[in-house]
């Protein structure tokens, strides 16, 4: 599942990293790369644009990290951390409050792919969550721009708000075109000439 | 008695000192707390633990338990502040290169300073900072934003960091607490240019947080830990101890810190550049005197401004900062309590006097170095 996401691995052991980078495309992914210098993070998330980053619960450049997304559009992202301990009520902690946090026993190798696996559908949960609130911004936005229409054909035309509903779908469906796309065209030139 | 363990997260920075005061000397013994300091990696691994209830209480950067109380960036959780562990004690510098092409300022003018900068041709200037929720960082935007035209880049460089990263040319400039400034002056990669009190003259800057729930929870706890940090900080800033907390502090496990790097911060004397003697900063690092450990709701109003929360964040901001457990808990242990938790941030322009449980009490300088001053309590009623 999810062969193409794209992962960069935060380490500056390389062999630590290899380890991770084995195991990864053991699992199936197969699009990583590694990162060992962290004053080039910023360039690199840029230019590669990472699906998820993972990085090491112990790594201070873990608050470099947490900049990086706070100030870039890097919402999408998930952090997923390492840790030599295994502890599964942090884990699960982790998760229900909404911290990307996994916990790997002694990194071994064989619990990246379930514990990437979790990662990934938390991030599209995440993804799908961010979508629906912006559909639902929209339509909030778009409700507001057609209140207003309504409310300029009411008091132009005299007409009740039920009437001024139709007329406004009426003209669109003439038109072939959305009732927002009208309600916009009408309170836009109704700002022109008011 | 039996002793509970309370487990504390801290980074390990000099002004960590009132948490290993607090257990090395027995104040929290005292107090029947086996204190079990735990070091973290980073500010935001801190934070993790904090809210995920594997720390019961932690050292934090004052902003953080605003940050995450409003929802900002990173792990929204109930956090408090039960009061102030350090006030200043930061420092603002530049790479050599840099500190040569703006020739020689009178040190600490920051209003100078930043026409200095702003007058370089390096475009945009990059200066590291601990953390996005840190003073370190709040202050660099209170300052430079009165220069509306000069636009600076902020990068998070962990603390340890960040004398590579100057010697490396990542970043042009720094903001950062002891000993990591005196760090970047001893390798002789940077100069020391000004410090945060410069900028704001009493600015809280660590602060002893713990999650909402748990305080409700353990009462006791709560007031026991608040016990013996503020005992372990008025002996912090009695004088007569300062060589022995640099031994204390040298010797402890918890910093790994040698005393040379400990002593400018303690004793407020810094050296400034590789070759230039020390000089002595008033009020440096503050863990007790003017009241330091008492949580102003107004600071926490003027942070949580500066975060660009909204009148309903900017009132919510203040219940964290827990002014009411500060009296409930410390005035059977002697500590002179201000009368009013608010004040004017930004009005005390030299020793002042205020009304206090034991009379009166002595306010520090808290200026802002345009000379602004910020009154919350007037944007109360809307």
């Amino acid at each position: 599942m999810n062969s193409d996401m794209r992962i960069l691995v935060v380490e500056a052991d390389t062999e630590k990293a290899q380890h991770i980078i084995d195991a990864l495309s053991e699992a199936g992914w197969v699009d990583v790369q590694t990162l060992s210098k962290v004053s080039s993070l910023e360039s690199s998330i840029e230019s590669f644009d990472p699906d998820i980053v993972l990085i090491d619960m112990e790594n201070p450049d873990r608050d470099t990290l947490e900049h990086i997304s706070m100030v870039s559009d890097t919402q999408s992202r998930t952090v997923a951390m390492f840790v030599d301990q295994s502890d599964t009520d942090l884990t699960r902690a982790a998760m229900n409050s909404g911290v990307s946090a996994y916990v790997v026993d002694g990194l071994k190798m064989n619990r990246i792919k379930p514990v990437l696996e979790t990662a990934i559908a938390r991030f599209q949960i995440m993804r799908q969550m961010r979508s629906e609130l912006d559909a639902a911004k929209q339509a909030l936005t778009d409700r507001k721009t057609i209140d207003r229409a309504k409310g300029i054909l009411m008091r132009q035309r005299s007409l009740s708000e039920d009437a001024a509903y139709k007329l406004l779908r009426k003209a669109a469906m003439d038109q072939g075109r959305k009732v927002i796309d009208v309600a916009q065209a009408l309170v836009t030139a109704a700002d022109l000439l008011i | 008695m039996s002793r509970q363990i309370l487990n504390c997260g801290f980074v390990p920075l000099v002004d960590c000192a009132p948490l290993i005061i607090a257990k090395e000397l027995g104040f929290a013994h005292k107090e029947g707390i086996e204190l079990n300091l735990m070091r973290q990696p980073s500010w935001s691994a801190l934070r993790d633990m904090l809210a995920l209830g594997h720390l019961d209480a932690a050292q934090m950067l004052s902003p953080m338990p605003i940050a995450m109380s409003l929802g900002m960036g990173g792990l929204s959780a109930q956090i408090d502040s039960l009061m102030v562990l350090s006030v200043n004690g930061t420092v603002f510098g530049a790479s050599k290169e840099i500190a040569r092409e703006l020739g020689p300022l009178p040190f600490g003018d920051a209003a100078t300073l930043l026409k200095a900068l702003s007058k370089l041709n390096k475009r945009p200037i990059r200066i590291g900072v601990p953390f996005p929720f840190s003073m370190h960082r709040l202050l660099l935007s209170y300052w430079t934003q009165t220069l509306p035209n000069f636009v600076v880049e902020t990068v998070t460089v962990p603390p340890p960091r960040m004398a590579d990263a100057v010697s490396d040319g990542h970043v042009d400039a720094f903001w950062v607490g002891e000993p990591w400034g005196s760090a970047i002056v001893q390798r002789d990669v940077g100069h020391i240019l000004m410090t945060g009190t410069d900028v704001w003259g009493f600015a809280p800057e660590k602060v002893l947080a713990a999650r909402h729930g748990w305080i409700e929870e353990n009462p006791a706890m709560s007031r026991g830990l608040m016990r013996a940090i503020y005992q372990a900080a008025r002996w912090l800033d009695d004088e007569n101890n300062k060589p022995l907390a640099v031994e204390i502090l040298a010797r402890s496990e918890h910093l790994n810190l040698s005393p040379d790097v400990i002593d400018p911060a303690l004793t407020g004397h810094l050296t400034l550049s590789a070759n230039g003697s020390p000089v002595t900063i008033n009020r440096f690092l503050v863990f007790h005197d003017h009241s330091a450990s008492f949580p102003w709701r107004s600071q926490a109003a003027w942070i949580a401004a500066q975060l660009g929360a909204d009148p309903k964040g900017i009132e919510r901001a203040k219940q964290c900062w827990r002014a009411d457990l500060y009296r409930q808990n410390l005035s059977s242990i002697g500590a002179d309590l201000p009368s009013a938790s608010e004040k004017i941030e930004g009005a005390v322009n030299e020793m002042t006097t205020t009304p206090s449980s034991r009379g009166h009490m002595i306010l520090a300088p808290n200026a802002f170095f345009d000379g602004r001053t910020f009154d919350f309590e007037v944007q109360k009623d809307e």
